[in-house]
């Protein structure tokens, strides 16, 4: 078996889900004959069509709107948004018609469409091109948002996004597109939405994150090892809804809690975990919950990005400052 | 220079102000009992509008958006599509919508604030009342993508306000059913007044119609107090759209008689004067005087048909006024088709505030 990057593993199931299902329908900006702009979807119009991979005018309003139009009339549009940065003029559908389009019709119409769109900072792209926007989704209720972090999750997540009934944010780490490779069966079997992953089990500390900064996340933990500190780390994946029950098994183990994320701090998913981990797990932590984030200020220009981006010192910084409480 | 491409906007009326017939009848006009009907359906909608706004003055209803004075252009677009045809609203076209199938008690259970309103009868493939603006044009067209790519000759009709085809929405609509050749037909009924501000402020362009010039679609302006003129026009660009061979922009030229909603008073910002000579061009009295004239109407019949009106919308009131709202768990039961964990909590929470046992 070929093992792929987390970009194959996207197209992967992009080709399985239109090979299995007749009602979807790929579309959005250069997705076509071109293959998107970070090949997402290449090779898929050439061998499924026009009618399944469909270019769209220059219009992210358009894209959205017609997604929207498309799923209430039973189809499964997985449309894309060709930069996070482009994604805000497609907010009025998602937020104000596919979100709740089953709700306000009590069920008798419902939105079964997948937005994807590459995530995130740190491959040096031009300004716009390089945001995580994931809090300002997750806070809209009828959304699910998911962000895999390995090529495996990421066909097992869409699999599952597009096979859901209801609308799907689908951001993918742009930095991790082409970090690694792995073997992916391509079995269509989907992962569930509504868990995290533990990718590593450890006593000490819970250090909890999400796409591209699983890489740094995991790198900390490894240089806590040869300290003899154990660190578990957790792989959010969805942070809509969000399980946190898996996170609070684990800092009931630990006592303490490390959240790393690359969006700016204030009102972050980091927040809403900190938040939940006050309110229900305050006599379990033995030390103050740490945020490592993007700060509050637009993500620069990429010469400054990588001091934007949480880096693998001050994930450890983080984690040393819990470590010195008892 | 040379010329690289012309245009003209054509402008169609039939019947005038005065109900004298001013240029060729369409087929189906040519038989009374069609006009008759077209009047009736009408003055249902009229009857039923009237009784609306009293509910709200009266407390009984919230905020409510009158049809008063859009009843031809509501009417025409409802007979002239077909029940696998997709309607796309805003939130005052009752109009078609009663011709569809929707029941007005839907319509008041919308505007009382409960959301079974949008649950409504007719079609169930159409889309709810669209409050913020233009964004069902979009939908509208994105059915029509979606018919296209299934190779279903239905089409897509989505109605906008003057106002709401000066939105971004709007123009991706128009865009996007030119670059993809669908079925779709966006209906601007022009009513003059997008709340306080007059269709003059709203653009420089000398037709709402000819916008859909930019998109490449079939753009026509149509008297929309007119009703034979009116389906004339939907007849058409339904019939050239489901032949796959495009879109049509309609401009429907009519004018808002009422307020903009129960909430808004028009005479802060809009002459007497104006709405006084809006009135001489209503949509009914024309209809009435040609029926009258064809000697198939007359104030018996009109006394008579709005008493039987009076009697079907009150059944359909005491139907909405006896209905209950539904319980608080209401909110999260239809939010996802699988409720996650944390909705799970949170109706629970909210059924113990009443005291309620959850399961």
């Amino acid at each position: 078996m070929a093992e792929i990057t987390l970009i194959e593993a996207v197209t992967q199931a992009l080709a399985y889900e239109i090979a299995h299902d007749p009602s979807v329908v790929v579309l959005g900006e250069d997705v076509g004959v071109n293959g998107g702009v970070f090949r997402a979807t290449a090779g898929l119009h050439a061998r499924f069509g026009s009618e399944r991979v469909l270019d769209t005018p220059l219009d992210e309003t358009a894209i959205a709107g017609l997604a929207v139009g498309m799923a209430f009339q039973g189809m499964k549009p997985v449309a894309e948004a060709q930069f996070d940065g482009f994604i805000y003029p497609m907010m009025d559908h998602i937020i104000c018609h596919a979100a709740r389009m089953r709700s306000r019709t009590r069920g008798r119409l419902h939105c079964p469409m997948v937005l994807r769109a590459p995530w995130g900072g740190g491959i040096r792209a031009p300004e716009h091109h390089s945001e995580a926007p994931e809090a300002l989704f997750a806070h809209i209720p009828g959304l699910r948002v998911v962000i895999p972090s390995s090529p495996a999750r990421a066909y097992g997540l869409l699999l599952a996004a597009i096979r859901d009934p209801d609308p799907v944010i689908f951001f993918e780490p742009k930095r991790i597109y082409r970090q690694y490779k792995e073997e992916v069966p391509d079995d269509g079997e989907a992962l569930p939405l509504d868990v995290c992953f533990v990718l590593r089990d450890g006593s000490d500390v819970t250090l909890v994150t999400w796409g591209a900064h699983v890489k740094e996340t995991l790198e900390a933990a490894d240089a806590l090892a040869k300290e003899g500190i154990y660190a578990e780390v957790i792989d959010v994946a969805t942070v809509k809804p969000l399980d946190f029950d898996t996170i609070h098994e684990s800092v009931q183990k630990t006592g303490r809690c490390v959240i790393v994320h690359e969006a700016a701090r204030t009102g972050g998913i980091g927040a809403e975990i900190a938040a939940q981990l006050a309110e229900k797990a305050m006599f379990d932590l033995v030390a103050p919950v740490e945020r490592v984030t993007g700060y509050d200020t637009p993500m620069p220009l990429f010469r400054l990005e990588m001091k934007y981006l949480p880096s693998v010192e001050r994930i450890l910084a983080a984690a040393k400052r819990t470590l010195a409480y008892r | 220079m040379k010329t690289v491409a012309s245009f003209t906007i054509g402008y169609r009326q039939v019947l005038d102000q005065d109900g004298r017939i001013v240029d060729a009848l369409p087929e189906f006009a040519r038989d009374p009992a069609v006009l008759v009907d077209l009047y009736q359906r009408m003055s249902f909608t009229r009857v039923f509008d009237g009784k609306a706004v009293a509910l709200q003055r009266t407390g009984k209803l919230g905020t409510y958006a009158s049809s008063l004075g859009h009843e031809a252009a509501h009417i025409a677009i409802g007979v002239a599509m077909k029940p696998e045809d997709v309607f796309c609203p805003m939130y005052r076209e009752y109009g078609v919508q009663f011709v569809r199938g929707v029941k007005p008690r839907h319509v008041l259970l919308y505007w009382c604030g409960d959301e079974r309103g949008n649950d409504f009868t007719g079609p169930k493939h159409d889309l709810p009342w669209c409050v913020p603006i233009a964004t069902q044009c979009l939908h509208a067209a994105g059915a029509a993508l979606a018919f296209k790519l299934r190779h279903e000759p239905r089409v897509a009709v989505s109605v906008v306000g003057d106002g709401g085809s000066s939105k971004t929405d709007f123009y991706a609509a128009i865009n996007s059913a030119g670059a993809y050749t669908l079925p779709y037909i966006g209906v601007i009924v022009n009513n003059q007044w997008a709340i306080s501000v007059p269709r003059s402020a709203q653009t420089g362009a000398e037709t709402l119609a000819q916008k859909g010039l930019a998109g490449g679609l079939r753009c026509v302006q149509v008297d929309g107090n007119d009703v034979i003129a009116m389906l004339a026009v939907m007849q058409e660009a339904i019939a050239h759209a489901r032949r796959g061979e495009g879109g049509t922009v309609v401009e429907a030229v009519t004018y808002r008689l009422s307020d903009h909603t129960t909430a808004d008073d028009a005479r802060r910002y809009r002459p007497d004067d104006e709405v006084k000579q809006a009135w001489d061009r209503e949509p009914l009295k024309r209809l009435r005087r040609y029926l009258e004239a064809l000697g198939v109407w007359d104030e018996a019949k009109e006394q008579a048909w709005k008493e039987q009106c009076g009697r079907e919308v009150d059944i359909e009131v005491n139907a909405y006024l006896e209905t209950k709202s539904q319980p608080i768990e209401s909110i999260f039961d239809y939010l996802y088709a699988e409720a996650p964990h944390d909705i799970a909590a949170q109706r629970a929470q909210a059924i113990a505030l009443e005291g309620r046992p959850h399961g």
